[in-house]
């Protein structure tokens, strides 16, 4: 029945990207030997106190302008307390009442290309646990608590997202976004960017949210949209057949595709929230903020918005260019050097490019084939040197080698022939050794055309002007 | 009484308090009567006035300098847990 | 010529001096006292750990300091540290089965900052387990006893560091106030105790209790030595967020300024019906003093002081509960034996390394925090904090210093208050006030009643150490209260 809706809020948790954590001098470098990062605060030690970082307070402030929230000028530290083996001191120090960031929005790009606004409830700083490692220890749990400390900054959405798709499509606006300001390295992988779902559903035209359930920890946007997907539909399948959607946690398991409820949230954590009272409260100045504020970098939607009306581009082209900030510098960079054809330099950045960095699992930055040697290359494709075809071949040559465009054009003779005369030899040769297909042709079989469009493409080696080909094998077939 | 037995063994759980069956009702006399007493704060009048989180009232929270200032010395702190192994704080097995 | 069995006569101020003029040296006078330390463990208890090697070490190396010249201002100077502050490579149990077995990888700033200074540790004193307590039988160490009558109680939590001063096996000791709990034994035990202001000594190291209201302060024989001792002590400490940024004056260059013209506060709350009446006639002859060195009597009334013991005791409860929630038997200290999972490790871990008083206040500090009542309790009492507060505030709008009695008894038995929480709870009725709005205080002996010390005390403004001490010792050149020592230990 499609008398459902669903409502999707997301609790995204994005690791500052700070040196040292959020309370103590110990480094934040992921990878490190099990607890060689972590010093007696971040250990909970007796008698230890913690001292807030302001570089996190800077990130948390840059992210707040960046989506035109309100700025606390006063935000409190409080004590979450519970007990789990890889939390050190029995409590996380988090916000509570008084967030650091308050609200704000983001826009974001649906499937049919209209835009969404997002509405983000609040953003606040908080530290990481540590971490529990199950596997290879037989009867025991290893804690690691080179984590435990590191700065996070929990970025709440309102319930606002309908669909597992517009829950992605938010998640990697954010993700875009983080880096944008380079305040978080985005990398999933080593979990520095972590994501809860809300999921509830309702009848369409209900004004209340159903009983929603809480989805933990996951860390791909393909996992995201799975486990969205599998919750919908088993809350659905719940309702229809008359039960009760449970209120719990529930982890994703991505090889069975399915979400389950988690065991130790059997009992209600009461956290017990309250001020902690070793830190006192954190006071931003209007001098403060503006400071951060001429920090903050050109935002995705105005340089996609720039592109748009500086080069001419689609808005979808626009959107994947500025996905992340090296790939819009490298693409503007690429439309510098070669500026004919702007619209020819975003196919190929995220066309021919884009293949081949993924699949030698590359980053933009990697510097395998420089702005200004693909612009050569452009360049000679809008200046008709070759043809977009050849372009590939040459494109292949210069990505395993450090050759220009121009360099590998000479080296293997794959100048365009535009020569009217040369091709229409080759006309007259390929004509004359298949006199059958050109009888069938002239009798009215018109798709041998293509046939003899390849024929001449092979006999000049694919070099042929394909417009020039096309003109004049027309007229002398026609006779 | 003022706090039932299953208040006290909430309270207990919720702090990973193990109470023996003979300490239950210790505890639930004295935590009540404490409680009954700091219900003396009812009788006063705060309307409007503002919590008093601590003293230094006014004070701002400092800014550290974002800077790596530790090494590492688990090798000097670890001697100090009852369980080690590869550098690891070893719990009996967590189930999640 | 001091001779070595007099060492414990000399006051903190003397020994320094001494040690400075070369009449004798650190290892004697160390020797001396560590001597004294150990007869006297049995008859009074006041130590969990005594480090003897180390003090010898210690005082070779501060003689050497003293012969080139080199030393500071409390070199070579025996002292003991409240076994609260995190030592490093010495066992520090906060009084507990869960430390039992804790030795330290640090010092706190205190220790450091006295060590700095070049003063010599000969051990950790007892105290109430987690400093939750007023009388020091809460110790997993067994109770401290008063050097005056060892039947009764020293007072607490800092019951060892006040014995150890009292019975002059130290000349003075670190220790800790959070509801009382340097000045109250001060008061049982006759010696002199300063609390200084909420912010002024680092709490970097002090294991904490109710972060709000710990403040680490000294436990000596006179106003004179306490300065001495506090000025090194005191100081912004870039590790505490809850330091406060502020020089830190000399103490002992305004010590002896008159006080003629000083206007001191009589709290009209604290002469109530709780109090002893020879109590109060001890701390009424001793305002007499006051008034002979020029001093304007003038009574003041603080309307909600009264609530300060059911405020203290919603507020310490609730953040002792979170602030021990870290000993888990993880990273360190004592762990149950073979728990059969995290759960029933972390409750028998707890149930059994801390004590009752330590178990009751994480209940009541649990329960007041817990949802649905932390409006009705903790959020109320911080409000009524903030009216006592204000209190405060206005009083000193019209007076310079506040003086009361310390406590509403003398010293009483042990055994006596532990059958009720509430009884022992009402102990601190007078000092508890000075932590929940933050104020510097000091206790002085003012008088005997029935041979057991009364306690006088002098509470100040924020940061007001100057003018505190100043006025306790005005006090202690009038009199010689403080001069006195239990028999046994003269």
């Amino acid at each position: 029945m499609s008398d459902w809706e669903t409502v999707i809020g997301l609790e995204i948790h994005a690791q500052l990207a700070t040196k040292s954590k959020i309370f103590s001098g110990s480094a934040t470098a992921y990878g490190a030997p099990p607890n060689s990062q972590a010093n007696l605060v971040d250990l909970g030690y007796p008698g230890v106190l913690p001292v807030l970082n302001g570089e996190a307070v800077r990130m948390a402030v840059k992210f707040g302008l960046a989506i035109e929230a309100g700025i606390a000028a006063h935000s409190v530290f409080a004590r979450k307390n519970y007990f789990y083996p890889d939390l050190p001191k029995g409590y996380q120090i988090s916000q509570y009442e008084l967030p650091i960031v308050t609200h704000g929005t983001l826009a974001i790009v649906l499937e049919d290309g209209s835009t969404k606004r997002i509405g983000i409830t609040r953003a606040h700083l908080e530290e990481d646990a540590g971490k529990s490692l199950h596997e290879g220890l037989p009867g025991v749990t290893g804690i690691d608590l080179n984590r435990a400390g590191t700065p996070l900054l929990e970025i709440v959405s309102e319930p606002d997202l309908r669909s597992a798709k517009e829950a992605v499509a938010y998640m990697k606006k954010v993700h875009t976004l983080v880096r944008y300001l380079e305040i978080c390295d985005g990398n999933m992988q080593e979990g520095s960017f972590r994501c809860d779902a809300n999921v509830s559903v309702r009848h369409a035209g209900e004004h209340r949210f159903g009983t929603r359930t809480e989805i933990k920890n996951l860390n791909s946007f393909r996992f995201v949209e799975r486990a969205i997907n599998f919750e919908i539909a088993r809350q659905i399948d719940v309702l229809e057949g008359g039960g009760k959607v449970v209120q719990e946690t529930r982890l994703y398991d991505p090889d069975k595709g399915e979400t389950r409820s988690m065991r130790s949230k059997e009992e209600a954590n009461d956290y017990r929230y309250f001020p902690d009272p070793d830190l006192l409260p954190v006071a931003l100045e209007r001098a403060f903020v503006d400071s951060v504020r001429d920090t903050l970098p050109e935002l995705p939607d105005q340089k996609a918005a720039r592109l748009v009306s500086q080069y001419g581009l689609s808005a979808y082209d626009a959107g994947v260019l500025t996905s992340s900030r090296e790939l819009a510098a490298y693409y503007e960079e690429v439309v510098r050097a070669a500026p004919a054809d702007a619209k020819l330099a975003a196919n190929w950045v995220m066309g021919e490019l884009a293949a081949a960095l993924n699949r030698e699992n590359l980053e933009i930055g990697s510097g395998r084939l420089a702005a200004t040697r693909l612009a050569g290359l452009l360049a000679r494709i809008s200046d008709r040197t070759i043809s977009g075809k050849i372009a590939k071949e040459v494109f292949e040559a210069m990505w395993s080698q450090a050759m220009s465009a121009d360099q590998v054009i000479e080296a293997q003779g794959l100048r365009q022939i535009t020569d009217s005369a040369a091709i229409e030899r080759a006309i007259d040769e390929v004509m004359a050794k298949n006199p059958g297909q050109l009888g069938e042709y002239r009798a009215g079989k018109d798709k041998l055309f293509g046939f003899f469009v390849g024929q001449v493409m092979k006999a000049t080696g694919g070099k042929a002007n394909p417009a020039q080909l096309n003109e004049l094998l027309r007229r002398k077939l026609a006779g | 009484m003022t706090l039932t037995r299953e208040q006290i063994a909430s309270i207990a759980a919720l702090a990973r308090l193990e109470l023996t069956a003979s300490e239950f009702p210790v505890y639930q006399e004295s935590l009540s009567r404490i409680i009954d007493f700091v219900g003396a704060l009812d009788a006063c009048d705060t309307t409007d006035v503002v919590p008093m989180a601590h003293p230094l009232a006014g004070l701002a929270q400092r800014l550290r300098l974002d800077a790596v200032t530790e090494e590492d010395h688990h090798e000097q702190y670890q001697p100090n847990a009852p369980l080690t192994a590869a550098g690891l704080y070893l719990v009996p097995k967590v189930i999640e | 010529m001091t001779l070595v069995s007099d060492f414990h006569r000399s006051t903190l101020t003397q020994l320094a001096a001494g040690l400075r003029a070369r009449r004798f040296s650190s290892v004697e006078l160390v020797s001396a006292f560590l001597e004294r330390i150990e007869a006297s463990q049995r008859a009074l208890n006041a130590f969990i750990s005594v480090t003897r090697e180390q003090a010898l070490a210690a005082a070779r190396i501060a003689d050497r300091a003293l012969e080139a010249g080199t030393g500071g201002p409390l070199t070579g100077v025996p002292i003991a540290h409240k076994d609260i502050f995190c030592t490093q490579g010495v066992r520090t149990t906060c009084g507990s089965r869960m430390l039992d077995n804790f030795v330290s990888p640090y010092d706190a700033t205190v220790v450091a900052k006295l060590k700095a200074a070049g003063a010599v540790m000969l051990g950790k004193t007892n105290m109430d387990e987690f400093a939750m307590g007023s009388s020091n039988e809460t110790s997993y160490y067994g109770p401290v006893r008063n050097p005056w009558d060892p039947q009764l109680v020293p007072g607490g939590s800092s019951g060892g560091s006040a014995a150890a001063v009292a019975a002059r096996l130290v000349p003075g000791a670190t220790a800790t106030d959070t509801g009382g709990s340097i000045r109250q034994p001060a008061a049982l035990c006759g010696i002199t105790g300063m609390k200084p202001t909420y912010g002024r000594v680092s709490r970097y190291g002090m294991i904490a209790f109710a972060s709000s209201l710990d403040q680490g302060g000294v436990l000596t024989a006179s106003a004179a030595d306490a300065a001495l001792m506090l000025r090194e002590m005191a100081g912004f400490d870039a590790n505490d967020s809850t330091s406060v940024e502020r020089e830190v004056p000399d103490y002992l260059a305004t010590l002896e300024q008159p006080i003629a013209g000083l206007k001191i506060g009589l709290l009209r709350e604290f002469f109530d019906t709780g109090l002893e009446r020879e109590n109060e006639r001890c701390v009424r002859e001793a305002l007499k003093v006051f008034e002979g060195l020029g001093a304007q009597l003038t009574e003041v009334s603080l309307p909600h002081l009264p609530l300060s013991v059911p405020v203290y005791y919603v507020v310490a409860p609730a953040e002792c509960s979170s602030n021990l929630a870290r000993y888990d038997g993880v990273r360190f200290g004592y762990r149950c034996e073979n728990p059969r999972d995290v759960n029933d490790m972390y409750r028998r871990t707890r149930g059994e390394g801390f004590g009752a008083e330590v178990k009751r206040r994480i209940m009541t500090g649990t329960y007041v925090l817990s949802a649905g009542y932390y409006d009705a309790y903790y959020l109320k009492a911080q409000r009524v904090r903030a009216l006592i507060n204000e209190d405060f505030i206005r009083a000193f709008d019209s007076v310079d210093v506040l003086i009361g009695p310390t406590t509403p008894t003398p010293a009483f038995a042990i055994g006596a208050k532990t059958a009720d929480p509430i009884t022992m709870y009402l102990n601190d009725i007078y000092t508890i006030g000075a932590n929940l709005a933050g104020l510097p205080a000091i206790s002085v002996p003012c008088g005997f009643v029935q041979q057991l010390p009364v306690g006088l005390q002098v509470v100040g403004p924020h940061f007001s150490e100057a003018r505190v001490l100043n006025a306790a010792h005005a006090f202690q050149r009038a009199t010689d209260w403080h001069t006195r020592v239990p028999r046994g230990y003269a």
